[in-house]
């Protein structure tokens, strides 16, 4: 039985996907099955599988290179139950588009069945925040095509050997910023802050959501929520990686609550341009919940083993100011400077 | 390599007042526009890059004024504009772009992967030399780039050749035989940017020649739930490349059998593979693609005033290459020079790309004439017919025993 209420006839409507109130409620189908080689406690391979079940079986998935391409979807044993097609590295949003443009093309001059498919582009952080931020920038402005990036972001290019990405935080040991004897810290950049980005340069983009896998209720949701709103959407979820990451494979999910915990993490959504934190972001930002000290969240990994009290102490300010210095905690960097025109 | 039967023409000319057909002054890159609606394209992604983009302000200004209904998507960057036109083509649309020069280069990725995924994208390349240093004119070095990867590749001369190209080069693509992309090169500036007559059919005769882009079983679609271009490594990639190869090699029947419809049906379209200028009784001929053919034709038409028998074949598909066709052609001459608009720095013999491929298709055959390789009109450099006749001399004194370098090339039209 089909879980989508479907809008035969008005094609260019996005899918009515209501939220699924409770686990229970969650459709049992699964469109993300055997097949896959993802490592033991992979998260993003959890994302997929949430992905694939909140936007049911009318939709096309279209995975840039990655983990989640090479490792996960291999000839003769495929996951997906969904019709997917690998895409460039840096082009997920162009293969969203192009796969939209052409389905609403089709159906708009009669050549093709009308009704409204989901179109899904997936990227990691090196597909999403590095490579393909340009195609991605142009997917947002596509206010005519309904799509929807999810990001699934394990802060390395985890399948080529756990390199350095735009998004790997300050610090960690990657094979591109090993740890030595003259330079204890190689990868000095702070984490690029992409969810923000595209909600704040993409006027047209109606909704960004920051996701991690260990709240499952809240991603599938968000899933549909992006998939029913329509027009171009992002969503940027944080993996826990055992290998990038090294740790126990048994504790990706553990290591995604103190993520969020710790104020690392900030769960948000932004909907037609107004923010809402959720989860245990949002009961920190009301002071019902005190952060957590970072140090919980990196000496949990081998990635941050050799940090010192230094490097804790420089990674717990630099968070501190995202929650008390940022204009909008844990999202937007910047304000008004005093007296600035226009301001208050 | 299973070689067709060599074609030749099926001349049999349809009265113009039958077909509909209209006839409008248009440039090689508004002839290729008119192609687009003409085939019905779904989608069409653009760019901006001289001159190949001129095709695309036609398409933009048709689709403006409601004679042409697609989608049309101004891409970010080539790499973007041929990556959306790859995944539009994959779910059954029928879709274009284009590109120049380095432009063309930029999208290298998209390009290698279209062909891969055997999706019949068509696209106009406008030729354009390779920076740096800039320059806007003509070199076919850009499309030349990818000549191995799986992309039918045609240069053409005229307008209306142009636009009859477009409609086959569809034709031929999404044959089920082939699904290859294909790529049809327009020199820059010369045949982008002239105008000429061309004669606009109508679009019931177009619908006669050019069925619907059916994916088949490949389609992406939810009612098809394939997994498309997974990881395969070394336990299938090389069936993989050897069903391209077959692919590539099918195309050469499906081209003969596209250009006898068209012949029958347009009154027009000539022979697939190849031109030929006065090679009935030639002793020595030239051999070039695209434009260059107009400077050429002149000159021989000149040496036959003086008694020279002189001939011009030209190439129209690169991709295939027509090994058997100039077997055949260049059988009875005893001196063949290739006049190249692109370079081959550091090749077996300091030739251009095309005198590579064509000494090469001639080494089999038997009474195989001496080939010489002329390098001439980079970056847009005019092509004069004094250049053309000074080529033909030297063959003809190679034809009638004198010494002629076939171990190197010669460059025409260097300032020293």
């Amino acid at each position: 039985m089909l879980d989508t209420k479907q809008n035969i006839g008005d094609f260019t409507a996005p899918q009515a996907l209501d939220p699924w109130k409770g686990i229970k409620r969650i459709a049992r189908e699964e469109y993300f099955t055997s097949g896959h080689r993802t490592c033991q406690g992979c998260e993003s391979a959890q994302v997929m599988r949430l992905l694939a079940k909140a936007a049911g079986p009318r939709t096309i998935v279209l995975g840039s290179t990655g983990c989640m391409y090479v490792a996960n979807t291999s000839y003769y044993c495929t996951p997906w139950a969904l019709p997917w097609m690998h895409t460039q590295l840096g082009s997920s949003g162009s293969a969203a588009v192009g796969t939209a443009a052409g389905l609403q093309a089709l159906m708009r001059k009669g050549k093709m069945t009308k009704e409204p498919i989901n179109v899904i582009g997936v990227c990691g952080d090196g597909g999403g925040a590095d490579m393909g931020l340009s195609a991605i920038s142009a997917a947002m402005l596509h206010s005519e095509y309904n799509l929807l990036i999810m990001m699934y972001d394990n802060e390395s290019y985890a399948n080529t050997d756990i390199q350095t990405s735009g998004s790997s935080p300050y610090g960690s040991h990657t094979s591109f910023s090993p740890p030595g004897k003259a330079h204890r810290i190689m990868n000095k950049h702070w984490k690029k802050n992409t969810a923000a980005m595209i909600a704040a340069g993409h006027p047209e983009c109606k909704y960004v959501a920051t996701v991690v896998s260990t709240n499952p209720l809240d991603t599938l949701n968000a899933v549909r929520r992006a998939l029913s709103i329509g027009g171009p959407t992002f969503i940027h979820s944080l993996d826990p990686c055992p290998k990038g990451w090294d740790y126990d494979p048994r504790y990706s999910h553990e290591i995604g609550e103190l993520a969020v915990a710790t104020g690392i993490w900030p769960l948000y959504e932004i909907e037609d341009r107004k923010i809402k934190l959720y989860g245990e972001t949002k009961r920190i930002a009301e002071g019902k919940l005190k952060r957590k000290p970072v140090e919980d969240y990196l000496m949990r990994q081998g990635r941050f083993a050799h940090f010192n009290k230094d490097d804790i102490a420089y990674v717990q300010a630099k968070v501190d100011a995202m929650w008390q210095s940022w204009v909008i905690p844990g999202v937007l960097p910047f304000a008004a400077a005093d007296g600035a025109a226009g301001t208050k | 390599m299973s070689i067709a039967e060599v074609a030749r023409p099926a001349a049999a000319p349809v009265p113009v007042a039958k077909r509909g057909e209209t006839e409008a002054l248009v440039s090689g890159s508004e002839a290729v526009a008119h192609a687009l609606r003409l085939a019905d394209v779904d989608v069409i992604t653009a760019y901006p890059i001289r001159p190949y983009d001129t095709v695309m302000q036609y398409v933009s200004k048709l689709i403006a004024d409601g004679e042409f209904d697609c989608d049309f998507i101004v891409a970010e960057s080539e790499h973007s504009q041929f990556e959306v036109a790859k995944h539009a083509s994959a779910v059954g649309a029928r879709a274009f772009c284009g590109s120049s020069g380095v432009g063309w280069l930029y999208a290298f990725e998209a390009i290698a992967v279209t062909a891969g995924l055997r999706l019949p994208l068509v696209a106009m390349v406008g030729n354009r030399a390779l920076d740096d240093p800039g320059a806007f004119g003509t070199e076919h070095n850009d499309a030349l780039a990818v000549r191995d990867l799986g992309w039918l590749l045609c240069w053409v001369d005229t307008a209306q050749e142009a636009l009859d190209t477009t409609l086959i080069a569809y034709r031929v693509a999404e044959d089920h035989r082939v699904f290859l992309p294909c790529a049809i090169n327009c020199d820059g500036a010369f045949l982008t940017h002239s105008q000429a007559i061309v004669k606009l059919p109508s679009k019931q005769l177009v619908d006669s020649f050019l069925p619907r882009y059916d994916r088949g079983d490949k389609r992406l679609h939810p009612d098809n739930p394939v997994t498309i271009a997974p990881q395969v490594n070394e336990d299938w990639l090389m069936e993989m490349r050897r069903q391209n190869d077959l692919a590539a090699r099918h195309s050469r029947d499906v081209l003969i059998e596209a250009y006898a419809d068209f012949n029958a049906k347009f009154g027009r379209g000539g022979e697939p593979f190849i031109e030929r200028y006065m090679m009935d009784d030639a002793e020595v001929a030239l051999v070039g693609m695209g434009t260059l053919a107009m400077p050429v034709r002149v000159a021989v038409r000149n040496l036959r005033k003086q008694g020279k028998k002189v001939g011009f074949v030209r190439i129209r598909w690169f991709r295939p290459f027509p090994s058997p066709e100039l077997q055949e052609a260049l059988a009875g001459v005893k001196a063949v020079g290739v006049i190249d608009r692109d370079y081959a720095f550091g090749s077996p013999l300091m030739g251009g790309v095309l005198a590579t491929d064509v000494r090469s298709a001639l080494y089999p055959a038997k009474n195989r004439p001496k080939v010489v390789s002329f390098i001439a009109g980079l970056g847009g450099r005019e092509i004069s017919t004094d250049n053309v006749m000074d080529m033909a001399n030297t063959l003809l004194d190679a034809a009638g025993g004198g010494k002629v370098e076939e171990q190197d090339s010669y460059w025409y039209g260097v300032r020293e």
